[in-house]
């Protein structure tokens, strides 16, 4: 996510890192590249003003200029502001006497309806019981797309039909005590920042039932409009915090660096993905560290240990160790990187990942993949446990199971004992914990 | 299943021209612009400072008036037996409600389109094409959730041959451009179709949220890379003065505004139209 601002921004960094001494004029020359990376990625020009000016005012100062690496130091404040930037942390809290109620409001098209779910998800993952209430009554067919998302993560949903969405609203509380309930997530119909008649009747929705979170959902490639968007919203119905959705496309960083700082609205959460489990918490400081290509290495390793089995890492970091890695294990590994999120995502989060260009052709897809488990499975088990034993013949029955060519067959196996040789250079564990091997090397074979 | 009511209800005693509807809804967004502007200009001393933050107020209107709108064809192609619109986009761009738009529209010029429900992926996503179906009347041609798009692509263009329906519009699930795999899924739509005609897809139209600022840019370029594009679908246009971002990917990708869209009714859709549009957004005594 916001790759095309981390590319500017280290370039612009780089004029002032990449010297010893710095003049003022070397610093403003700097600033004004950082000003035009923000003012591109749709960063409100209010606030980009401001951030330069504050940095400007700490960057200038005897401290840093006299400073043995003054460069250093001003990425350094650049980072510090970029994290004031982006404001607090706003965890998730639960109302003392349930339900706790939740209303989503936004745009159409925002991701209100999805969010819902991954929003059911996560409070269910924290020991909650949610109840996922339509009151969108405009969109056709809104209701029924809530009713199949609580169906997939077996939720109730109230979407009653031929009713008004204030009444919906307030009969959701009954409801949720009825089926067992302690968390209400109420979405409403997406409506525009200038539809007055509809702002009236988001208001008397969040009116009709007493909400913990009014949280905006917002598009995160949204332009120069999400700072009035956001100030429509907030003036109706006092927001408590924001979604940003659709972060893993290309979005520039504008809105997510100019919520909070026009608007005070925290980012709570952000959407990272069409799955109904990809939904994050926000940390600015993590995100800080991303847009500044310094990696977000935390967040790498909460994703592997939720989802890499720690019995089986642990066995698989001593065959590591020992140097005995099998084919089948090289299936299991790829498996579990997949189940991690696509790999640009999790490359995305390594230090200086901005820099690698053009990952997208290098990775291999979902397509891929089969394919090389189809040519592993069409091996006998001493074929997959001793890859040297595969000659010419064998190589040929392979490709014929697997129902693919030759070329295909070598590859993988030159691929494996590259991977196998870098395994025994790496010799004891640099990994990340929990992984049991380091991606990034990986990927270089 | 009952249909939910139609947005048109709201104000049926309100319902002019479309563009007079437009300018009207422009207001809001255009008036916070000129504010910015007045700002700007209403400065005592021409410093620094001041062509910084006319440079920056001109980068956040998005909008490069210099853009060329020179005599493109905006008219959609709808020659073939049946001709085809495959309509592509981002996630929540609108594409769904454009085509229902779309379908009403070509009925009232005596057209009769068919609806073809490709996005098999968004629950619901066919129950709600088939809900426009319905208040546009024309039919939906879908199969179960999660089956092939390019299957239903082709089972619609052979009932548009039986029934003798023209065009045929087919919903895509959206799918955001940095994703290649979901790209290659178009293709292979585009193919299945080029099969039972090599002129089809007569229209491969995109569908751009006028709210998305910077970014409309690298969505249509991805998608002019991945499948070709014929025509673009401006959706949201009311409330946001600052389309204008449009204008210059028009200019610079040379793909032509076909649409646009400005509201949840029927009637919100219409061909885009640079002379009016641009008196709409220049109408300045209004705003000030």
């Amino acid at each position: 996510m916001f790759e095309s601002l981390t590319e500017r921004l280290d370039q612009a960094l780089k004029k002032l890192t990449g010297r010893g001494k710095l003049s003022e004029a070397d610093v403003d020359a700097g600033l004004r590249e950082v000003r035009l990376a923000l003012l591109e990625a749709d960063v409100n020009y209010k606030v980009v003003k401001d951030f330069v000016a504050s940095i400007r005012t700490r960057a200038v100062g005897a401290e840093v200029m006299d400073s043995l690496n003054p460069g250093q130091q001003i990425v350094k404040i650049v980072d510090e502001e970029m994290v004031r930037l982006l404001g607090d942390r706003a965890p998730m809290t639960y109302a003392p006497s349930p339900p706790t109620v939740i209303v989503l409001a936004g745009l159409q098209g925002s991701g209100k309806t999805t969010t819902a779910g991954k929003l059911a998800l996560f409070v269910r993952r924290e020991g909650h019981r949610p109840l996922l209430v339509s009151t969108d009554v405009r969109r056709p067919a809104a209701m029924e797309q809530l009713e199949v998302l609580a169906k997939s993560i077996n939720a109730p949903a109230y979407a009653p039909r031929g009713t008004d969405p204030v009444k919906i609203a307030r009969d959701s509380i009954a409801e949720a005590r009825r089926v067992n309930a302690d968390v209400v997530i109420v979405d409403t119909a997406g409506r525009l920042q200038v539809d007055e008649d509809l702002l009236i009747e988001l208001k008397a929705i969040t009116d009709a039932v007493p909400s913990q979170h009014r949280l905006l959902v917002l598009d995160a490639m949204t332009g120069q409009q999400a700072v009035n968007v956001t100030s429509a919203f907030q003036q109706t119905i006092s927001l408590s915090g924001a979604i940003l959705t659709k972060m893993d496309g290309d979005a520039r960083g504008g809105a997510a660096l100019s919520l909070r700082a026009v608007t005070q609205t925290p980012i709570q959460f952000v959407g990272v993905g069409e799955k109904l489990t990809d939904l994050e918490i926000f940390y600015p400081d993590r995100m800080a560290s991303r847009i500044l290509g310094m990696g977000d290495v935390l967040t790498l390793i909460e994703k592997a240990q939720d989802q890499v089995d720690a019995s089986q890492a642990q066995a698989m970091e001593k065959k590591l160790r020992a140097g005995r890695l099998t084919l089948t294990d090289f299936m299991e590994q790829l498996k579990q990187v997949k189940k991690m999120g696509p790999l640009e995502g999790i490359i995305g989060m390594l230090p200086g990942a901005g820099k690698i260009k053009n990952l997208a052709g290098a990775l291999p897809d979902d397509d891929q993949l089969k394919q090389m488990e189809a040519i592993i499975l069409s091996m006998t088990p001493t074929e997959r446990e001793r890859p040297e034993t595969i000659d010419g013949s064998r190589r040929r029955r392979i490709a014929r199971g697997a129902g693919t060519d030759i070329a295909a067959v070598n590859r993988l196996i030159k691929g494996f004992q590259q991977m196998q040789q870098m395994m025994k250079q790496m010799g004891k564990g640099r990994g990340i914990k929990g992984l049991p091997f380091d991606p990034a090397q990986l990927l270089k074979g | 299943m009952n249909a939910p009511p139609d947005p048109q209800d709201r104000a049926p005693a309100e319902r002019q021209g479309f563009w007079k509807r437009f300018s009207n809804s422009l207001d809001a967004g255009r008036q916070a612009y000129v504010a910015d502007l007045k700002e700007v200009f209403g400065r005592a001393a021409l410093d620094a400072a001041f062509w910084d933050d006319l440079e920056a107020t001109l980068i956040a209107a998005d909008k490069d008036l210099a853009a060329q709108m020179d005599a493109r064809s905006r008219d959609l192609n709808l020659e073939g037996a049946p001709a085809v619109v495959l309509v592509v986009g981002v996630n929540g761009s609108g594409k769904t409600t454009t085509i229902g738009k779309l379908a009403h529209l070509l009925r009232r010029e005596g057209r009769r389109p068919l609806l073809a429900a490709a996005d098999t992926y968004r629950a619901a996503a066919i129950e709600q094409l088939r809900l426009w179906g319905q208040r546009a009347q024309v039919d939906v041609i879908a199969h179960q959730p999660g089956s092939d798009p390019g299957a239903i692509a082709f089972d619609a263009v052979q009932a548009a041959r039986a029934r003798g329906a023209n065009p045929v519009i087919i919903d895509t699930a959206g799918r955001l451009h940095t994703r290649t795999d979901l790209m290659e899924e178009l293709r292979k739509v585009r193919r299945v179709l080029q099969r039972l005609d090599p002129q089809s897809p007569q229209e491969v139209l995109a569908v751009l949220d006028a709210h998305v600022g910077q970014n409309s840019a690298q969505q249509v370029k991805v998608f002019q890379e991945a499948i070709g594009l014929t025509g673009l679908a401006v959706t949201k246009m009311d409330g946001s003065a600052r389309a204008g971002v449009v204008l210059s990917i028009e200019a610079e990708l040379s793909v032509p505004v076909k649409l646009v869209g400005i509201g949840e009714g029927l009637d919100d859709l219409n061909r885009f139209d640079p002379g009016e549009y641009l008196d709409a957004l220049l109408r300045m005594e209004e705003a000030t």
